[in-house]
């Protein structure tokens, strides 16, 4: 497919007078990107750690107003004896070693929701947990708060990420889905636009997930429901609230699964160089099978 | 497949493997060092403040009907109190229970439970918020602390109150304070009475602390006395609290 150069969004401008095509390095990301990039990779590891740690503590969800160990939970992690189990409504999963019960770094069998490797810290402490988690909270809305003033300046979000009515099309969105099942990824100038599946992801984790996840979690403070009572109302209630927080901390984790997968299939290291040093080099016709 | 590629992948198996125990290995360190924990705690002051500049001094928490109570409000921590000095006044209904309130204040009380039975009580349905994330509606009704803190006289110096509790963890003694904000909040009571009838045990009778802007750990059971203080250095282990002091919960909990 050939991109005409001005078709390229403003961001994308570059200085290099001959002709791009494959092979060629360009500027990719945006340092405003990339600053941002890392302190949420850092950030959202964190949080989600210690999220899963204060999880421990009460491994149940409910809906509604109240919640608590006489009450119906629609998703709950636990243990009958040894045997782990991950039950969502009336689905119960076995999930001994992972999930319920688990072996830690000292061979200790261990009863608890989430195992010691995937939680901060390792061995129990809500109280730490805590202090990880609501001190982070601050780097994670005031970094995306930053990032989106920073990227509406600098027209990041207007040429990147606005989704065109053709791009839209379902056709279109059908097109890239197909594309990508076949790992067929674009080549040339046209792997530096984001294709529409990307422009989804990306919008639904900056306009979506995280703002999700942040009023969500700042609906679990008590002190907040008194100043802030419009927000238990949104989300109907603080164990509503926390149900979502916690669906929405797990869109987040598929997210980072599937970029981790993108990225790889991509090329790691080209990826990798772009969004450290900012430059890209433009990857080369794929070999098409004859 | 060639054994080079094998030795490769095995090479980068081993690499990979290698990079996530160290990584694992490393932050561990990190997280359970002194000094990155401390620094972090060093939010704790912004947590409060942004907490009381959004919410103010005055906002209500949410109060709810009848029928939003949860069927069955679970007790949690101390059931029983050890002392025997306590189950003695258990079994006998609390008829000698006397609250003392001292520390700065201009005319130290001891009042009984008859005399708190005569001040005017504010009846509030709340939602009681464990730290560890369950939630229970329930409905409580006492005396606001205010009414008691003005009654005593306390002094301006007062920068908290804290409440000594009848219960204990072994040798530690449970106590709780909160700041003078949350003590002349409408809604902090002394609770006597929950769900229509008086206070059980295993809720905290007599007299239960509910201060609803706040975590569980706040809502002090058992009290025996209020005592208004200047510091809180050199009390008890000196965090504020017994949670506080036991396991490093944050002293301010209205998050």
């Amino acid at each position: 497919m050939e991109t005409a150069e001005h078709d390229l969004p403003a961001a994308n401008a570059f200085s290099e007078p001959e002709p791009l095509g494959p092979g060629s390095l360009v500027r990719r990301h945006r340092l405003s990107t990339r600053l941002w990039h890392w302190t949420n990779a850092l950030t959202i590891a964190v949080m989600l750690m210690s999220g899963l740690m204060i999880f421990n503590a009460h491994p149940r969800l409910y809906w509604g107003k109240f919640g608590a160990n006489f009450d119906p939970a629609w998703l709950e992690i636990g243990a009958h004896g040894d045997s782990g189990y991950l039950r969502i409504g009336s689905l119960e999963i076995p999930t001994t070693g992972v999930l319920g019960t688990w072996h830690n770094g000292a061979g200790k069998f261990v009863h608890l929701a989430f195992p010691g490797w995937a939680t901060i810290p390792t061995s129990y402490s809500l109280a730490d947990a805590r202090v990880w988690h609501l001190a982070f909270a601050w780097v994670l809305a005031g970094a995306l708060a930053l990032y989106m003033a920073w990227s509406l300046a600098n027209r990041h979000f207007q040429g990147d990420l606005r989704i065109t009515a053709r791009e839209a099309a379902p056709r279109n969105i059908w097109h890239d889905i197909t594309e990508h099942a076949r790992l067929r990824f674009p080549t040339g100038i046209a792997a530096l636009r984001y294709n529409i599946l990307q422009k989804l992801s990306y919008c639904a984790v900056l306009f979506g997930l995280l703002p999700l996840v942040i009023l969500t979690g700042l609906t679990m403070s008590p002190n907040l429901n008194a100043g802030l009572s419009l927000l238990l109302e949104l989300f109907g209630g603080r164990q509503s609230a926390r149900s979502l927080h916690f669906i929405a901390a797990s869109g987040l984790f598929a997210f980072f699964l599937v970029h981790i997968a993108m990225v790889v299939l991509a090329g790691p290291i080209n990826e990798m160089r772009s969004i450290i040093t900012g430059k890209y080099r433009l990857p080369g016709k794929r070999e098409e099978p004859s | 497949m060639t054994p080079l590629q094998i030795g490769r992948r095995k090479l980068l198996g081993g690499i990979a493997a290698g990079t996530g125990g160290l990584l694992l290995a490393g932050c561990d360190r990190i997280v359970a060092n002194p000094s990155v924990n401390a620094a972090l705690r060093g939010a704790d002051p912004l947590h409060y403040r942004s907490q009381r500049l959004i919410s103010g001094s005055h906002a209500l928490a949410q109060e709810f009907a009848a029928s939003d109570m949860s069927p069955v409000f679970r007790e949690n921590g101390n059931t029983m109190p050890e002392a025997a000095t306590y189950q003695a006044h258990a079994a006998g209904g609390f008829a000698d229970w006397a609250l003392v309130v001292d520390g700065l204040v201009a005319r130290p009380l001891s009042l009984t439970m008859a005399q708190i039975a005569t001040l005017p009580a504010r009846t509030q349905i709340t939602r009681h918020d464990c730290v560890e994330g369950w939630s229970a509606i329930g409905k409580w009704s006492g005396p606001q602390l205010a009414t008691i803190l003005r009654q005593a006289g306390v002094s301006s110096r007062a920068r908290y109150i804290v409440f000594h509790c009848a219960d204990n963890f072994g040798p530690a003694q449970y106590y709780e304070s909160i700041d003078m904000i949350d003590a002349f909040h409408p809604q902090t009571i002394l609770a006597l009475r929950m769900n229509d009838a008086p206070l059980s045990v295993g809720h905290g009778a007599p007299l239960r602390l509910r201060v609803e802007r706040q975590l569980g750990y706040k809502q002090a059971k058992y009290i025996m006395r209020v005592e208004a203080r200047e510091s809180l250095a050199g009390l008890y282990g000196g965090k504020g609290g017994y949670w506080e002091d036991a396991a490093g919960y944050q002293w301010y909990a209205g998050i």
